[in-house]
């Protein structure tokens, strides 16, 4: 769709104007500095939020945007936790180079898989990220001497470049988070705003066409897992980091479906997707597991399906489709 | 400015303290309650939930003249992380003065934090990895540990005159801490591990397992798995290879016999020896009273070790208050906590004033008919027991 508007004008203007931040963005951002002064006492729902959003980013790199379903993500977001709170169990809980390490281990981990994925597709990809998903839980269960297994790991984290200290409340945790996450936007929206991720969207659009015209599809794919794997890595540290713990958990299949969950309701491709749908998502648990701790389940069923069946385009994509109605 | 500053520093202050001290008089404690409600381990919550609520139910909401409130939260399973930020909301924006519950240790892990830093007792009632107790000088348990019923339970068996024994325990945490604490309990006692095995968490076939045991032959195999439908299946296994007792001895842990799995596994279940620190048939009047009173209100359903862990944890909140005669800070309550000592439907139990750590009895169970009914008889009680891992070496 969006290559046929390409078409309409120069190619360069074009992914310019898409560059530029609209104020709508502007005033996004501006709102979720809010609960610092308005709800103090939700900083760390916020920030458990705001990790959930880049992850959720990072899944629609690879699903909205180059068509690469994964059930198996949480691999990567495991991995970079336990990358950060291993390094912390050692003696080293500097947060920004938890962070780093965490990019590069599960970057290293996407690149390595991702030669398998870019071989197969639709159901047997499916089928590939949920058995890799899968395998690295087993793994991490089965060195419990590096991953405390069952136990998890709780770890000392040093404060913040050296000043902020992760307090009770949360404001070191989703200033952190939230600045993460506002990294993560920018270096999603330049790389899906360029020739690049036009042809990851060719890609997905037409997969058979595209080597046809000349692009190196494969190599392509492969680039995009491996900056979403990175981000995942990155999204698993903070919430390591953040919470002083890890456990197997950052590495099940429920948080892999989860984030694929957040993502549907938000809209897939739109970038802002996964973070509408993580508030979405985790206000909802939030407040329907405090009404009811044990049944609560059934409310959220009953919610995805409403907003799937009202707004198939998720959140987003039903503003969307509203927009340009009334716009005609 | 300065002093303008000033003033409203010192009014803010004031502001502040005739709050709490209005908060003091209205005299709520409130407890937040941190458990696994849904998924898969969401009946662990459950029976802990019902045994807190039990005893409020008994004592009624009141201690050292304050009103207990319960504020209860669901962590989905061990989620260190949703516990954190739970804890961390209970106390800041519940204003929480007590966090207890727990279900699993990764729960306790992430909260053990907030504890230490918002200076509030906490509870475990469940929890039963060793290192929890020393993750926060907050903490006091009401559970039980692995260790602290294995080794036991090992040098038990060396006393009994066995000398060899065969260990097979599900592959998580758990699973090693016990083989690795009977092992040690039963070494020290002259007894000789002939060979250990790790199955899978969810493994539902033991032939091959049982197999290699038998080609072991040893007079004792000593067995740790998840209950659910494991504990028939592996009874099954060892009785079509003829590992019966009195022939073969089975130990396991008080999981592997809980009256639902006893009505699984069947007349195979003869004969298991298991230890535990709670009993459910323990002829006791205390026992009688709590058993009859948890059926009572929970359409039948009988209590198990995660009912009585609640129970107890909610008996060491109401009587630390009325020790610290009302005082809910962290430190008083903990000072109260440490060494205190009470009858609990377990037995006689106590908390280890230098590790936080419950000590209690560890009963020798053997399954029997009685009346017609399979069931867990006491034939031995080794008392007080501490956690060997910290404590008493």
């Amino acid at each position: 769709m969006r290559t046929e508007r390409a078409i309409s004008g120069p190619a360069a203007t074009w992914l310019k104007k898409r560059n530029r931040i609209s104020t709508v963005e502007i005033a996004f951002w501006l709102t979720t500095l809010l609960p610092f002064v308005l709800f103090p006492s939700y900083l760390s729902l916020a920030s458990q939020i705001a990790i959930a959003a880049l992850f959720a980013l990072s899944v629609d790199l690879v699903l909205g945007y180059a068509g690469i379903i994964t059930l198996g993500h949480a691999m990567f977001f495991g991995l970079g936790a336990y990358a950060a709170a291993v390094l912390a169990k050692h003696g080293w809980g500097e947060p920004l180079t938890g962070l780093l390490a965490a990019a590069l281990i599960a970057g290293v981990a996407g690149f390595v898989t991702s030669f398998i994925i870019v071989r197969v597709q639709h159901l047997a990809l499916i089928m590939i990220t949920l058995g890799l998903g899968l395998l690295t839980y087993e793994l991490a269960n089965s060195f419990s001497s590096i991953t405390g297994g069952t136990d998890g790991l709780s770890v000392e984290i040093w404060p913040v470049l050296g000043i902020f200290d992760f307090d009770l409340w949360g404001y070191t945790a989703y200033g952190y988070a939230l600045a993460a996450l506002f990294i993560g936007v920018l270096a999603a929206r330049r790389i899906v705003n360029s020739s690049f991720g036009l042809a990851l969207t060719g890609i997905r659009e037409n997969s058979a066409r595209m080597p046809a015209i000349g692009s190196v599809y494969r190599v392509h794919l492969q680039k995009i897992y491996v900056i979403s794997a990175s981000m995942a890595g990155v999204a698993g540290a903070l919430l390591a980091e953040t919470t002083g713990t890890v456990s197997l958990d950052t590495l099940s299949f429920q948080r892999s479906a989860d984030v694929v969950v957040m993502l549907i309701l938000g809209g897939t491709g739109r970038l802002y997707g996964g973070i509408i749908g993580a508030i979405i998502f985790l206000v909802a648990r939030d407040r329907l597991s405090d009404l009811n701790p044990q049944y609560w389940y059934f409310w959220i069923g009953l919610l995805l399906m409403a907003i799937v069946l009202v707004m198939p385009g998720g959140v987003l994509g039903g503003l969307a489709r509203l927009f340009q109605r009334n716009a005609k | 400015m300065l002093k303008k500053t000033a003033t409203a520093l010192g009014l803010g202050f004031g502001l502040a303290l005739a709050m709490s001290s209005t908060a003091l008089a209205g005299g709520t404690v409130k407890v937040g309650l941190i458990l696994p409600l849904s998924g898969q381990f969401a009946d662990t919550g459950a029976q802990i939930e019902r045994g807190v609520k039990l005893y409020m139910q008994e004592h009624g909401d009141e201690a050292a003249g304050k009103k207990i409130e319960l504020v209860v939260k669901d962590t989905g399973g061990p989620n260190p992380d949703v516990a954190k930020r739970l804890a961390q909301e209970l106390v800041v924006r519940d204003k929480a003065d007590i966090i207890a519950g727990f279900g699993l240790t990764p729960e306790a892990l992430g909260a053990a934090s907030v504890a230490t830093e918002a200076k509030k007792l906490m509870v475990d009632m469940n929890a039963a990895t060793s290192v929890v107790t020393e993750k926060s000088p907050y903490i006091v348990r009401t559970s039980m540990t692995i260790p602290q019923v294995n080794y036991a339970f090992g040098k038990w068996a060396a006393e009994q005159g066995i000398k060899h024994a065969y260990t097979i325990v599900a592959d998580y945490g758990p699973g090693h801490d016990a083989e690795k604490s009977f092992a040690k309990g039963f070494e020290e006692k002259g007894g000789k591990i002939v060979g250990a095995d790790h199955s899978p968490v969810a493994n539902p076939d033991f032939s091959a397992y049982v197999q290699r045991i038998k080609a072991a032959n040893p007079e004792a195999v000593y067995i740790f798995i998840p209950g659910g439908a494991q504990p028939a299946a592996i009874g099954k296994a060892l009785a079509e290879k003829g590992l019966t007792p009195p022939d073969t001895k089975i130990l396991a842990q008080g999981e592997l016999t809980l009256p639902e799995a006893l009505q699984s596994m069947g007349q195979t279940a003869k004969g298991i020896i298991t230890a535990f620190h709670y009993t459910l048939e323990r002829d006791d009047p205390l026992n009688k009273k709590f058993v009859a009173a948890y059926e009572k209100a929970n359409n039948g359903r009988a209590p198990d070790f995660f009912s009585v862990g609640g129970y107890d944890g909610m008996h060491l909140i109401y009587a630390a208050l009325e020790k610290t005669k009302g005082d809910a800070s962290g430190d008083a309550l903990v000072a109260a906590a440490k060494g205190m000592s009470w009858e609990s439907p377990r037995g006689p139990i106590s908390i280890d004033p230098e590790t936080r750590d419950i000590v209690q009895n560890v009963y020798i169970r053997e399954v029997k008919e009685v009346d017609g009914k399979l069931q867990n008889v006491i034939i031995d009680t080794i008392k007080d027991v501490k956690d060997p891992l910290h404590g008493a070496k």
